[in-house]
C-alpha cells in the first residue's frame, strides 16, 4: 500500500517535473476554417485543453473552408505541413492518404475504443483500407427543418412529419402573406433541399443507391421522380428576394416571423440562440421523412500529415487523443452546435435539438451519411449544378433533370 | 581588335542581365502554361497525376451545361461591356470637354468607380439591384406598387446587371483616356470645320473619332484584359446565380480547381481559355509584324 503511493507520488512528480519541457516541445500548428463567433469559440475549447495538457496551439484559422482546405493541402503537398488540419467528412483528403501524406491514427482508435462508441458511417468516412486516418471531432445534422412556433400555431399546424404535409402547412401560411419557406437561393443549399426532398421520398435506399453506388436505374425509377416534382413544386413557396440570399438572412426571416420555416443543417441554431429564441418554445427542429426518415450526418474531421518533428509527432498523438475525451466533446459541442461524435456521452447538458439528434443517430436505421462522405467533391459540385439549374429553370421537365443527373453519373468521378 | 573584344563582352554581358527575365519568362509562363495543357489531358482530380487520358476532359468540358452557359456569358458580357463603356466613355469625355464648369470635380466623380475593386461594385450593386431591399423597393415604397426591376434575380436578365456593375466601373477610365486624346485634338482643326460650316455632331463623327484611334484600341485592350479575367464582378455580385446563368469562364476554372478538386476539367477550361485569346490575338499580331515588315 505504502509503497504504491511512494510509486504514484514518484510517478506525480516526475510528471511535473517533465512537464514544462514537454511544453517547450509539444507546438502544433492547426488550419482550420472556424473563424465566426460560436465557431472560434468551439475551438478555443480545443486549444485550453491542448494548453492544458502542456502543448502550444498556433492558431491558423483561414476564413472559408475551400481556402482553408487549399492552404492546407498546399503546404502538406509542398512539404511544410502544420501539425493538424481539418477537413469535413467525407473524400476530401482521399488522396492524401493515397500519397502516403498522413499519420493513421488506428491504433489511438483502437486504445481508446473509439469504433464502437461513434456511429458506423462517420468511422467508416475517416477509414482508409481498413485504418482510421482522421480524427472525427462531431456530427452536424444537416436535414433539419427549423420552424416559427408562432407562425404555425397561428394556422394551427404542428410539426411537419413529411414534406407533403409541409406543403400542406405551406399553403396555409402562404394564404397569410407570410413567406412560407425562408430559402437562400446559392447552388449548395439549392443541392441541400433537394437532398432533403430526395432522403424524405426515397429513403435511405435511394439516398445510398444514388450518391454511393450511382445507380442509373433508380434515379429514373418513381421515387426519385416523386423528389423530383416535390422539389419543382418547392419553387412556390420561396419570396423572389432568396436568389443569392444567405443562408443566415433566410434564418433571420423565421426568427422574425416574417418566414414560417427553413431548411438547413444544425449550424443555424447558433442564430437561434443568439437572437435569444428557446427551442421548443419559441423554434422547433424536425427532421421529416415519410421512407423511415433518416438524420444525414455530416461533420468535421482532423487529419494529421506526417511530421519529421518526433516532439510535433508526440503533439498529434496528444492532439488526437483529447479531441474525442467526453469532457471535450461536450464543452466544444455545446459551442458549435453540433452534437458529440460519441454516443456515449450525457446528452442531458445539451439543447432540446441536440438531445433529439443524439436519440436519432443512437439508432442504426436513421445513420444516413453525408453526400460529402458518399461522392468525391468533383461529382457532388457537378450534381450541384444540375439540381441549381432545375430549381431555377421552371421550365425544364422532370425527364430533362433526370438525363442530366445520369450524365453526371456517367462521366464516373 | 581590342574594340572587337569589347563589343563582344558587353553583348554577354546585356545578355546575362536579361538571362533572370528570360529565364523567368520561360519557367514561369511557358513552362506553367505547359504544365496546365499537360494536365488537362490527365485524369487529375485534388492531386496532379500523369495519368493520360488523351482529350476525354475536353468532351467532359463541352458537354457541360455550366461551361457552355460560361462561355455564352462571356462573349454576351464582352460585346455589351465594351461596346457600352466605350460609348459612355466617350460620351463622358465630349460632354467634359464643352468647358464645363468645375471640370475638376466631374472628373473625379466620374472616374472614382474605377478606383474600387471589382467586388466592391459587385457587393454594392447587388444591394442596389437586390428587389427585396434595393431599387424596386424604394420606388414601390414611393407609391409605384406595380413597378417592377428584378433583373438580377432572373436567368435571362441576369448578365446585363453583370454589364451595368462593369460599364459604371469602367465607363470613368474610358472617360480618362478620351479626354486626353480629345485635348491633343489641334483647335485649329475646330476652326476649319466652323469655317466649312459643319456640324458640330458630324464633326465628332467624322473628323475626332477617327483621329481618336489609338486612344479607342487602348481602352478597347483594356477593357477586353478585364473581360477575359472576368470573375470577381460575377462572384460577389451573383455568386454565378440565379442557377449557374451568371457563371463565367474564370470562375468554372477557380472553382473546378479548388472545391471541387478537379484539375483536370479546371485545366482543360483553362486551356480552352488560352486558346481562344490565342486565336483572337495572333491574327492581330501577324498583321502587325507584316505590316512592319512591309514598312
Amino acid at each position: 500500500m505504502m509503497r504504491s503511493f511512494f510509486a504514484t507520488a514518484s510517478l506525480v512528480a516526475m510528471v511535473t517535473a517533465a512537464s514544462p519541457a514537454a511544453a517547450q516541445e509539444m507546438k502544433a500548428e492547426v488550419i482550420h476554417w472556424w473563424t465566426s463567433g460560436g465557431e472560434s469559440a468551439a475551438v478555443k475549447v480545443f486549444a485550453d485543453q491542448f494548453t492544458k495538457a502542456g502543448g502550444t496551439w498556433v492558431d491558423s484559422a483561414v476564413a472559408g473552408g475551400a481556402n482553408a482546405r487549399t492552404a492546407a493541402i498546399n503546404r502538406t503537398v509542398g512539404g511544410n505541413p502544420p501539425a493538424m488540419m481539418q477537413f469535413n467528412t467525407g473524400k476530401q483528403f482521399d488522396e492524401l492518404v493515397e500519397g502516403g501524406m498522413l499519420i493513421d491514427v488506428d491504433a489511438l482508435a483502437t486504445e481508446g475504443k473509439w469504433k464502437s462508441v461513434m456511429p458506423e458511417a462517420i468511422v467508416n468516412a475517416a477509414t482508409r483500407n481498413g485504418k482510421m486516418f482522421a480524427v472525427p471531432i462531431n456530427i452536424h445534422g444537416q436535414n433539419w427543418i427549423w420552424f416559427n412556433k408562432q407562425v404555425l400555431d397561428s394556422v394551427g399546424a404542428a410539426e411537419p412529419k413529411s414534406w407533403d404535409d409541409a406543403i400542406a402547412i405551406m399553403d396555409k401560411v402562404k394564404a397569410r402573406g407570410i413567406i412560407p419557406l425562408a430559402f437562400s437561393g446559392q447552388k449548395v443549399w439549392e443541392r441541400g433541399l433537394f437532398n432533403a426532398v430526395l432522403l424524405d421520398k426515397g429513403g435511405p435506399a435511394l439516398w445510398n443507391g444514388l450518391y454511393s453506388k450511382r445507380d442509373q436505374a433508380m434515379v429514373k425509377g418513381a421515387d426519385f421522380r416523386a423528389a423530383a416534382e416535390t422539389y419543382a413544386k418547392l419553387r412556390s413557396y420561396v419570396d423572389p428576394g432568396s436568389p443569392g440570399r444567405n443562408w443566415n438572412d433566410a434564418t433571420a426571416l423565421v426568427i422574425q416571423g416574417k418566414a414560417a420555416m427553413q431548411l438547413m443543417g444544425d449550424w443555424a441554431k447558433g442564430e437561434f440562440a443568439s437572437a435569444g429564441k428557446v427551442a421548443g418554445k419559441d423554434f422547433g427542429c424536425a427532421i421529416i421523412g415519410s421512407k423511415g426518415g433518416g438524420y444525414v450526418m455530416g461533420g468535421d474531421i482532423f487529419a494529421f500529415p506526417k511530421l519529421k518533428d518526433p516532439a510535433a509527432a508526440k503533439a498529434q498523438v496528444t492532439l488526437a487523443k483529447l479531441l474525442v475525451e467526453p469532457e471535450t466533446q461536450i464543452l466544444f459541442n455545446q459551442k458549435k452546435g453540433s452534437i458529440p461524435v460519441r454516443i456515449d456521452v450525457d446528452a442531458s447538458r445539451l439543447d432540446l435539438c441536440a438531445q433529439k439528434a443524439m436519440k436519432l443517430v443512437a439508432d442504426k436505421s436513421q445513420q444516413v451519411a453525408s453526400v460529402e462522405m458518399l461522392a468525391p467533391p468533383a461529382m457532388n459540385g457537378a450534381l450541384e449544378d444540375v439540381y441549381s439549374q432545375y430549381w431555377n429553370t421552371p421550365s425544364m421537365t422532370v425527364d430533362q433533370f433526370v438525363d442530366k443527373v445520369i450524365s453526371v453519373l456517367k462521366q464516373q468521378m | 581588335m581590342s574594340l572587337a573584344r569589347f563589343r563582344l563582352s558587353s553583348r554577354a554581358a546585356a545578355a546575362s542581365s536579361l538571362l533572370p527575365a528570360f529565364l523567368v519568362m520561360l519557367v514561369v509562363y511557358i513552362g506553367s502554361t505547359g504544365w496546365t495543357v499537360w494536365m488537362s489531358l490527365t485524369s487529375s482530380r485534388m492531386l496532379p497525376n500523369n495519368t493520360f487520358v488523351g482529350l476525354r476532359q475536353y468532351e467532359i468540358l463541352f458537354s457541360n451545361d455550366r461551361w457552355l452557359t460560361s462561355v455564352h456569358n462571356l462573349v454576351l458580357f464582352g460585346l455589351l461591356f465594351v461596346a457600352a463603356s466605350l460609348v459612355l466613355g466617350f460620351l463622358l469625355a465630349v460632354a467634359i470637354d464643352q468647358k464645363v464648369r468645375a471640370e475638376d470635380t466631374l472628373r473625379s466623380v466620374f472616374l472614382y468607380p474605377y478606383s474600387m475593386s471589382f467586388v466592391v461594385t459587385g457587393l454594392v450593386w447587388q444591394w442596389l439591384l437586390n428587389p427585396t431591399h434595393g431599387i424596386q423597393k424604394l420606388v414601390r415604397d414611393w407609391g409605384f406598387p406595380e413597378f417592377a426591376f428584378d433583373w438580377i434575380v432572373r436567368q435571362d436578365t441576369v448578365i446585363y446587371c453583370l454589364v451595368l456593375g462593369g460599364v459604371w466601373h469602367a465607363a470613368g477610365l474610358v472617360m480618362a483616356i478620351m479626354l486626353a486624346g480629345l485635348r491633343g485634338i489641334d483647335e485649329d482643326i475646330w476652326k476649319a470645320a466652323r469655317v466649312d460650316g459643319l456640324p458640330v455632331w458630324r464633326v465628332y463623327l467624322s473628323i475626332v473619332i477617327p483621329m481618336l484611334g489609338a486612344s479607342f484600341a487602348t481602352a478597347g485592350v483594356l477593357l477586353s484584359t478585364s473581360v477575359v479575367r472576368l470573375y470577381d464582378l460575377s462572384v460577389s455580385m451573383t455568386n454565378g446565380g440565379p442557377g449557374i446563368a451568371s457563371e463565367v469562364p474564370a470562375k468554372f476554372v477557380m472553382d473546378h480547381l479548388f472545391e471541387r478538386q478537379n484539375i483536370g476539367l479546371a485545366t482543360a477550361a483553362a486551356t480552352s481559355m488560352l486558346v481562344t485569346v490565342v486565336s483572337v490575338v495572333a491574327p492581330y499580331l501577324f498583321w502587325r509584324v507584316r505590316k512592319a515588315g512591309v514598312r
